[in-house]
C-alpha cells in the first residue's frame, strides 16, 4: 500500500483550475521533490493535500494510509500523520514559540528541539512574530520536529535562508524523514518545493518531478532532473524522452 | 467639619444625577445597612470561602506581601501593613488619625460628580487607605480584597493610596462576590496620588456575578517624574459595569500607562480610561484587549494633551466571535497644544483565517486553535511590574475555560 496517493486530482479556485488531472504516489521511506515554474500548482497541491480550505476538488481522489482523506478536515488529516512547513505562516500574537511545542506534542522536548535548529533564543517569543524570512524556516521546522509527522510538506523551506542555517534545515528534513536511518528502517516520507535545489545539497530526495501547468511532465532522479531544468528550462522537460513520467 | 459638610451638601445635590456613561442603576432597590463582620487579626484567619474567593482573582493572602486589605461587605475585616515601607489603614481610622487627609478626601473624585459618587458620600467611610512612605520601594505588592457577599447590599468603597516621593509601590485588587450572591452593587471611589518621582502599579481583577453592577470612579494625578502602570482585568460575568478612570499628568515627565483585558460572555461592560496629559515631556498608552462571545462592551480611551511635546497612544483592538455580543470602540484623541505627538489605532474583527489553519496543521482542534488565539491575543505584555505579579496575571488571563464561544 503506498502512504500516499493521488489518483487523477483536478482542483480549481474559484474558477480557475489549477490541478489537472494529477497523480502522484509515494511510498512509506520516500522524499520527493517536486520543481516547475511559479503559478504551476505546487503549493496548491500541498495545501490540497493538507486540507486548507478555499479550494474545490473538481474530481480525483487522495489516499492516505489507505484512508480516502479528500474531504477531511485538515485537523483531521494532521492528526492521522500529515504534517506542512509552511511557505508564508501567519505571526501569533501572545502565543509562544514554546508553548506551541508543547500543544503540538506535550511529550515533545521543547529545549532538545530549539538546540538542534539553534533557536533557543527565540523560545519566549511569540510565534513567526517579526521573525526575518529564515527564522521563520527555522520556526517552521521546530514544530515539524515537535509534531514527528509521518509525512511532511516542506514549501521552499531554503527561501530566505543563508548558507549556514541551510545546513541546519536540510539536517532538519533528513531527521524528519530518517534519512539518518538505514533504507529499510525508513517509515515516514515527505515531499519538498524547491525553485533552486540548493537544499538538496543537504537533503536526500528520492525522487523528483517536473510540474507544468497542474499536472506532472516528468519524473526521475533528483539530480538528473535538476541538470536538465538547468539545461533547457522547464519547457525543456516536458519534451524530454529521457525520463518517463 | 465643615469641610466634610461641604462634601454632605454637594453629594446631596446630585442624590438623582445620571451619570454620563453606562445604563442607569436603580439605587433604592439594594440595601445600604450591611451586617457587620467579624474582624480578624491577620489574612490567614479569613473564612476559607473568602481566601478562595480572592485567590480566584489573584489575590493570595499569604506572606508574600507588603501587607493585606481586606473587606467583607462595608466592614474592613483586615487592614494590615507587614513592611515598615508602607501603611495600611481602613479609611475611617486614618481619617480620625491624620488631619491631612482632608487634603485628600474626596479632591480627584468629585462628591457630586453623578449619582453613585453622591452615594458613596453620604455613606460611613469604607475603603483601604495605602501609603508608600517617602523613598521607601517595596516589591511585595500590597494585596487587597474587596468581598461583597450578602445578596442585594449597596457595597460601597472610597479608597485612597498615597505614593510619597520617591517610593514604589505594587497593589493588586481583587473584587469577588461568591456564586451565592445572586445580586448586588459595588460603588467603588479611589482616589491615587502619585507624588514626585513615585512608582505605582495598581491590578484590579474583577470577577462579578450573573447579576452584579459596577460603578468605580476613580481619579488619579501623577507629578513630576512619577509613573502609573493601571491594569484592569475583567473575564468573568457581570450585569453591568462601567468605569473611566481619569489620570493627570501634572508634572514634567509623568508616565501613565493603562491595560485593559475583557474577556465578555453577557451583560453591558463600558470600560475605558481619561488621561489628560498637563506638563511637559508627559507620555501616556493605553492598550485595551476585548474578546466579546456574547454581552455589549464599550472600550473608551480618551487622551487630551495640553502642553506642547506631550506623547499618548491608543490601542483599542477586539475581537467579536458572535453574533450575540457587541464591540464598541470609541478612542479620542484631543490635541490642545501645538507640536503633540498623538496616535490611535483600533480595530474590531474576527479570528484570522489564516491562524487558525496553521494551527489545525498541527494537528489542533478548531475550537482548541480558537482558544489558543483568544488566550494569545488577552495575553497583554505589562511593563513595569514585579515578575512574580506579572505571573499572577498571565495565569488569570491563560485560563483555560477562555474560549471562542460562551
Amino acid at each position: 500500500m503506498w502512504l500516499l496517493e493521488i489518483e487523477d486530482l483536478s482542483v480549481s479556485i474559484g474558477s480557475k483550475q489549477v490541478l489537472k488531472n494529477f497523480n502522484l504516489r509515494i511510498n512509506r521511506g520516500e522524499t520527493h521533490a517536486l520543481f516547475g515554474p511559479n503559478g504551476t500548482g505546487k503549493t496548491t497541491l500541498l495545501n490540497v493535500i493538507a486540507g486548507i480550505p478555499r479550494y474545490t476538488v473538481d474530481s480525483g481522489r487522495i489516499m492516505f494510509k489507505g484512508k480516502d482523506i479528500t474531504h477531511m478536515h485538515m485537523d483531521d488529516r494532521a492528526r492521522l500523520g500529515i504534517g506542512m512547513a509552511f511557505q508564508r505562516p501567519p505571526a501569533i500574537r501572545g502565543l509562544r514559540l514554546k508553548d506551541l511545542i508543547k500543544i503540538i506534542n506535550p511529550g515533545a522536548d521543547a529545549t532538545a528541539i530549539l538546540k538542534k535548529m539553534d533557536f533557543e533564543a527565540f523560545a519566549e517569543r511569540d510565534v513567526n512574530r517579526g521573525f526575518s524570512g529564515g527564522e521563520v524556516k527555522r520556526s517552521e521546522m521546530v514544530q515539524l520536529l515537535a509534531q514527528q509527522p509521518d509525512f511532511v510538506m516542506l514549501d521552499e523551506p531554503d527561501s530566505g535562508v543563508d548558507l549556514e542555517n541551510i545546513k541546519l534545515i536540510g539536517e532538519a528534513i533528513n531527521s524528519l524523514t530518517q534519512k539518518d536511518q538505514r533504507p529499510s528502517n525508513r517509515t515516514k516520507s515527505g515531499v519538498i518545493i524547491t525553485h533552486f535545489g540548493h537544499i538538496l545539497d543537504y537533503m536526500k530526495a528520492d525522487r523528483a518531478h517536473v510540474m507544468l501547468g497542474g499536472s506532472i511532465v516528468c519524473s526521475g532522479n533528483p539530480g538528473e532532473i535538476l541538470e536538465q531544468i538547468k539545461r533547457s528550462g522547464y519547457e525543456g522537460c516536458a519534451g524530454c524522452s529521457t525520463c518517463p513520467v | 467639619m465643615q469641610h466634610l459638610s461641604g462634601i454632605e451638601d454637594r453629594a446631596k445635590t446630585a442624590r438623582n444625577k445620571m451619570a454620563v456613561y453606562g445604563t442607569d442603576v436603580d439605587l433604592e432597590s439594594y440595601e445600604s445597612e450591611a451586617k457587620p463582620q467579624e474582624i480578624v487579626d491577620d489574612a490567614e484567619n479569613l473564612p476559607s470561602a473568602v481566601k478562595k474567593a480572592a485567590l480566584d482573582v489573584g489575590v493570595k493572602l499569604d506572606l508574600e506581601s507588603s501587607g493585606a486589605y481586606v473587606q467583607m461587605d462595608q466592614t474592613p475585616v483586615v487592614a494590615k501593613s507587614l513592611y515598615e515601607g508602607v501603611e495600611i489603614m481602613d479609611i475611617a481610622s486614618a481619617l480620625e488619625k491624620y488631619d491631612f487627609l482632608q487634603d485628600y478626601w474626596w479632591k480627584l473624585v468629585a462628591p457630586d460628580a453623578d449619582k453613585y459618587t453622591a452615594d458613596v458620600a453620604a455613606a460611613p467611610p469604607a475603603g483601604y487607605f495605602i501609603r508608600a512612605k517617602k523613598g521607601m520601594k517595596t516589591v511585595f505588592p500590597v494585596k487587597s480584597c474587596l468581598y461583597l457577599g450578602s445578596s442585594n447590599l449597596n457595597q460601597r468603597v472610597h479608597n485612597i493610596i498615597i505614593a510619597e516621593e520617591g517610593s514604589e509601590l505594587h497593589v493588586i485588587t481583587g473584587c469577588t462576590t461568591p456564586s451565592h450572591v445572586q445580586r448586588g452593587l459595588h460603588i467603588g471611589v479611589s482616589e491615587f496620588f502619585i507624588q514626585k518621582d513615585a512608582k505605582v502599579s495598581f491590578t484590579m481583577v474583577h470577577s462579578w456575578g450573573k447579576e452584579v453592577e459596577v460603578r468605580p470612579r476613580t481619579g488619579i494625578t501623577i507629578a513630576e517624574g512619577g509613573s502609573l502602570s493601571n491594569n484592569y482585568i475583567l473575564l468573568k460575568p457581570v450585569k453591568t459595569i462601567q468605569t473611566f478612570p481619569t489620570a493627570t499628568l501634572a508634572g514634567r515627565g509623568a508616565v501613565a500607562s493603562f491595560n485593559t483585558v475583557i474577556y465578555s460572555t453577557m451583560g453591558n461592560i463600558d470600560v475605558g480610561s481619561n488621561v489628560f496629559l498637563d506638563a511637559p515631556e508627559t507620555s501616556a498608552e493605553s492598550i485595551s484587549r476585548v474578546v466579546s462571545v456574547g454581552g455589549e462592551v464599550i472600550a473608551r480611551g480618551r487622551m487630551t494633551g495640553r502642553v506642547p511635546g506631550a506623547r499618548a497612544h491608543l490601542e483599542c483592538v477586539g475581537l467579536l466571535l458572535s453574533d450575540k455580543g457587541r464591540i464598541y470602540s470609541i478612542p479620542e484623541l484631543d490635541g490642545q497644544s501645538r507640536d503633540l505627538d498623538m496616535s490611535h489605532e483600533a480595530a474590531v474583527g474576527r479570528i484570522s483565517e489564516e491562524e487558525l489553519e496553521y494551527l489545525m496543521a498541527r494537528g489542533l482542534t478548531s475550537e482548541e486553535a480558537t482558544s489558543v488565539i483568544v488566550r494569545g491575543f488577552l495575553d497583554v505584555e505589562i511593563k513595569g511590574l514585579p515578575e512574580d505579579l506579572k505571573q499572577e496575571i498571565k495565569n488569570i488571563t491563560q485560563r483555560e475555560d477562555l474560549r471562542g464561544a460562551a
